[in-house]
């Protein structure tokens, strides 16, 4: 009995400990070409030398939840191990038509917009799955997207850290500097006079 | 009246407005929600609704909308768009809705918007306005 009673201590104690070292599953989400996968990949490459996915003009390239494992991420001295996890864009609408533009044939573009279909039912069914998320939003285009709010009002529901990442900043004026701020809040004031003396100090 | 003159405008044609106040929905399950919507989505309505579904539900919405897309010919998916009220509020007022809102089972002060893609093309919004962008 006193054995068996140790036994489950241990195991317990031993579960708790693994659960704890898991890696943290890192997930990134977004509209349908907004950047996801090229981000992802951007990590990846980075810190394992391989690409999670491949990268497409056409929308919904990425039609499956897409993994790397042991992804150890090293910055400013600390290092911690990810689960990566590319998602296909979540939209609430796919027309197999809009594939058309990119040259894809009917047939493809038909077996493309099911199989996009399904990619977004999958993304939404591993939300819950996450241990912190990325969002990745286009900068170019309007943030106030109904889908990206769902998407955000989902996590926090859940509890699950959200980090919003505006990509694309070089598409919006690329050959300008560009910095992210709130000038309400004072929010990266620092970046914004750093920018502003590296441009003064040009003109001095 | 709003499809009446929808009638007598030719340029606009094939999908009539449908207003829901939030007590239409307020019994109804998660499933009959989604389902009601849907099924006006599928007949070419654009739908008003008064205050808003849950964050869960309105993930279901889009994965019960993508199952549609595959099951249901020419459906090609729905626009989706929402103004809460808390978005105009102070601190102090958002904290007052919310207390209403626990009570009455509801953001009653937002509204959402669907329409069936084929025919609401997009919807713009910033915080404070919705424009809907129809197909020709």
């Amino acid at each position: 009995m006193a054995i068996k009673i140790m036994k489950n201590f241990l195991k317990k104690i031993f579960s708790g400990f693994f659960k704890n070292k898991e890696d943290v599953k890192l997930g990134f989400y977004g509209p349908p070409n907004a950047g996801k996968t090229s981000l992802a990949n951007r990590i990846c490459k980075d810190f394992t030398g391989e690409e999670i996915g491949s990268v497409s003009k056409v929308p919904h390239e990425t039609r499956n939840i897409q993994f790397k494992e042991k992804v150890e991420i090293s910055y400013k001295g600390k290092s911690m191990t990810f689960k990566m996890i590319d998602t296909p864009g979540i939209t609430t609408r796919v027309d197999y038509e809009d594939f058309l533009k990119y040259k894809v044939n009917q047939k493809e573009a038909k077996i493309r917009a099911k199989e996009a279909t399904q990619g977004i039912i999958e993304s939404i069914k591993w939300l819950d799955d996450m241990d912190v998320v990325v969002i990745v939003l286009d900068a170019t285009e309007n943030p106030y997207n109904q889908v990206n709010i769902t998407i955000i009002g989902n996590l926090v529901a859940r509890k699950i850290p959200v980090l919003i990442v505006a990509n694309k900043s070089d598409l919006s004026f690329p050959e300008y500097p560009v910095i992210g701020m709130s000038a309400k809040y004072g929010k990266n004031l620092d970046g914004f006079y750093d920018e502003i003396f590296k441009l003064a100090k040009k003109v001095r | 009246m709003v499809k009446k003159e929808m009638l007598k405008n030719k340029k606009i044609k094939g999908f009539s407005i449908r207003f829901i106040p939030y007590s239409e929905i307020k019994h109804l399950g998660s499933t009959e929600r989604i389902r009601k919507i849907l099924d006006l989505a599928f007949e070419n309505y654009i739908l008003i609704l008064q205050g808003r579904l849950r964050p869960e539900e309105e993930t279901r919405l889009i994965e019960d909308t993508m199952a549609m897309i595959d099951h249901v010919k020419n459906f090609k998916g729905i626009e989706l768009a929402v103004i809460s009220s808390e978005e105009r509020l102070s601190v102090l007022d958002k904290f007052k809705n919310r207390l209403v809102m626990s009570l009455s089972g509801g953001d009653l002060g937002a509204i959402t918007i669907i329409g069936p893609a084929s025919i609401v093309k997009e919807i713009k919004r910033d915080p404070k306005k919705i424009e809907l962008m129809l197909n020709k």
